[in-house]
């Protein structure tokens, strides 16, 4: 659906159901350069179960009017107004790659509105490659195909996508073509580079939160994620053998599975 | 810092497939049932709702198929794909889930019989109209485009004349008019030609031919690049308001680069069926195993016969992209630059009659309706393949009655040399030699 976040038209995923703010509301927040589209295989399951889904397009990403924003704090904040945006007071939220990173500052700037937090290949600090951010920076494909190699594990090199006929590496490369890419996944690169208070922002986190870690991840490393997980109070982790960064689509089903479980008791239909 | 993704023979050989999912088993297995265990209930309508990936019934997808749709996808670069029974219903399945009743599509005139007829005679029963347009006009792709007009679609190198349709030129034309470009690749398969990279949206093959190479089992197979904006106007609403058949799901918006394919399997495979066996697409895995070498030997045949047919004093003349003098010459060698492929159109000295005789007498060449088997295949269009056009869409494709199509295979050269002068022997006194 398409509604307004600070004026600007913004576009997310309800998961093939009508929104309704009085369902538990879930926002799936993608990684750099990306957009709704990566959540297909964990929105449409919760939409159909009871509660309201948004995979949000950030500004400027796949569906969503404006400029993208250029730092992880902003992005953090920005998330926050989406709450209200759509009429809710609260929301759980699912971070994947710089999505933990905005979900993390999200919590930090508005503690209230969230009740449960999933970080999926995450990491307290996304320093990026020069040379990769300079490709990016530069709108040069390659970035795009370097991200692809170091995004997927086993899984997304050799196939065998859950959905019967795609293609791991070049539906994640399609995806961040959609845009120009130095004006979403060059300034996404940027922010992620920049963020130091990672670390800072996961110590005084105070809800609920599950990990999931891909265990051939090598864009956010296995034991950073560990790292990560063990820096935040209570934290569950859960690790996927043989799969890499994009547990969302190289494991769906292992993925939702964990998800189901974590979210159903911590954030349950009323 | 380059990727590490594998490359072209390295995919040919293991993409879409890993053993430690299947029992360690190293070569594909064959999957031989037509349905799968739903965990339980929640599961079972998971899967119908298109909520979570898997398999349900194999009308709609096998996992054996489903090797051959990510090896396929990943050789072509594209972002999805879907197997289907024949070529024929990878274009009927494309068309259908592109189109509604009252729509058009623009057609290259020069195309394999049946897909021929497809368009001028089978479509227009379910509303849906063609204009033709000759292969070189690539000003007419953009002249006869309507409101009403859905895609472009074509064989890069026709069948059987060996015209080449400028695609570059064509993309353009269907991306101002904002209308996909649909390409049959059979001729080329992607080793000779990947048509994303030349502005294609959608790719369909007849799996039957090279990409198999045996000759054993019919199979097509419908690509998706990616690259298509179906939002980008109004022109497409089945793939953009919501789908009444999956509880409201628009699928350009949930599956983006994919939403075509997705449609087509979640629409056409439901309603219309055309799925692929899986000991079928377990035939074709193991032909596109050695894809690149078996392009290559057809291709350096290929550029063999063309001389041979071209010093040859019985043949009047030669059509294939590589040969002097070609008008596409300068377009293949842009856009084919690997071999303008094995199909060779030529006409043989005392028409109609000659044609015949020289088809008779031919021993090693196999005279039958396939193309781009291993074995080296000769037909005469105009009393076969494309036997059921008239006279002036006979001429409109470009076809004449001392045309001979040529699929050069894999023998030695010498051998299918000897052959054919056995054939022109006959066809210079055709009423002297005695029917086979």
């Amino acid at each position: 659906m398409k509604f307004k976040v600070r004026g600007i038209d913004t576009f997310a995923s309800t998961g093939g159901r009508p929104f309704d703010k009085n369902k538990p509301l879930i926002i799936f927040v993608h990684g750099s350069g990306l957009s709704h589209m990566v959540w297909v295989l964990q929105t449409r399951y919760f939409a159909f179960r009871g509660y309201s889904v948004l995979a949000v397009d950030l500004p400027g990403h796949g569906l969503s009017s404006g400029e993208s924003l250029k730092t992880i704090e902003e992005m953090g904040d920005w998330v926050g107004d989406v709450i209200g945006a759509v009429g809710c007071k609260e929301a759980s939220l699912v971070g994947h790659s710089q999505g933990c990173l905005v979900t993390m500052e999200c919590v930090a700037q508005h503690p209230k509105k969230i009740k449960t937090l999933t970080l999926m290949g995450g990491a307290s600090a996304i320093p990026m490659n020069p040379e990769l951010l300079r490709l990016a920076e530069e709108s040069n494909p390659k970035a795009v195909d370097l991200m692809m190699d170091f995004a997927h594990g086993p899984a997304g090199h050799f196939g065998g996508h859950p959905v019967p006929g795609l293609y791991h590496l070049n539906v994640g490369s399609m995806l961040v073509q959609n845009k120009e890419i130095k004006d979403t996944l060059g300034v996404d690169f940027r922010a992620c580079d920049n963020y130091k208070s990672g670390p800072e922002v996961a110590k005084k986190l105070d809800l609920p939160t599950i990990s999931i870690l891909g265990a051939q991840d090598r864009m956010c490393r296995l034991k950073d994620g560990q790292k990560l997980a063990d820096m935040i109070k209570g934290s569950e982790v859960h690790i996927i053998e043989n799969c890499g960064h994009m547990m969302l689509l190289e494991e769906a089903d292992q993925t939702l599975e964990i998800l189901k479980k974590f979210i159903i008791e911590k954030d349950p239909i009323n | 810092m380059d990727p590490k993704t594998y490359k072209f023979d390295t995919l040919s050989l293991h993409a879409g497939y890993q053993p430690s999912k299947n029992a360690g088993s190293r070569q594909v297995p064959i999957y031989q049932t037509t349905s799968y265990m739903f965990d339980d209930v929640d599961h079972a309508a998971a899967l119908f709702n298109l909520e979570r990936g898997g398999h349900i019934y194999s009308r709609m997808s096998n996992p054996t198929v489903q090797v051959l749709e990510e090896r396929v996808c990943a050789l072509e670069g594209g972002t999805a794909a879907l197997a289907t029974a024949s070529g024929m219903s990878a274009i009927f399945l494309t068309i259908m889930t592109l189109c509604n009743a009252g729509d058009h599509m623009v057609v290259s005139s020069q195309l394999y019989g049946g897909t021929v007829n497809l368009f001028r005679l089978t479509l227009p029963k379910f509303g849906i109209k063609t204009t033709f347009v000759k292969p070189r006009d690539t000003e007419g792709f953009k002249k006869a485009i309507q409101p009403n007009t859905k895609g472009i679609f074509g064989e890069l190198v026709g069948n059987p004349g060996n015209e080449l349709m400028n695609m570059p030129e064509v993309s353009k034309i269907a991306k101002e008019a904002g209308i996909p470009l649909i390409i049959d690749s059979t001729y080329q398969t992607p080793y000779l030609c990947r048509p994303f990279e030349h502005g294609a949206d959608l790719v369909v093959h007849s799996l039957t031919k090279w990409m198999s190479g045996n000759g054993s089992s019919m199979a097509g197979i419908l690509v998706e690049g990616g690259t298509f904006d179906w939002m980008q106007n109004d022109k497409f609403p089945s793939m953009t308001k919501p789908y009444e058949g999956y509880h409201g799901l628009s699928f350009a918006e949930e599956f983006g680069p994919t939403a075509f394919t997705m449609m087509a399997r979640a629409e056409g495979m439901r309603d219309m069926g055309p799925c692929l066996a899986p000991q079928n697409a377990w035939n074709i895995l193991h032909g596109i195993e050695t894809l690149s070498l078996r392009m290559e030997k057809h291709c350096s045949n290929a550029l063999k016969m063309v001389e041979y047919l071209s010093n040859h004093e019985s043949v009047a003349w030669v059509s294939h992209a590589s040969a002097p003098g070609h008008p596409d010459k300068e377009l293949a060698e842009k856009i084919l630059p690997k071999g303008t492929g094995s199909m060779i159109a030529f006409g043989i000295k005392g028409g109609k009659e000659a044609g015949a005789a020289f088809i008779n007498n031919v021993k090693l060449a196999s005279h039958l309706a396939n193309v781009g088997d291993a074995r080296t295949l000769v037909i005469h269009p105009a009393s076969a393949t494309h036997s059921q056009m008239d006279e002036a869409t006979l001429k409109f494709a470009g076809l004449s009655h001392d045309m001979i199509r040529l699929s050069v295979g894999l023998e030695d050269f010498e051998d299918i040399v000897n052959d054919f002068e056995d054939g022109f022997r006959a066809a210079k006194k055709p009423r002297l030699v005695a029917n086979k």
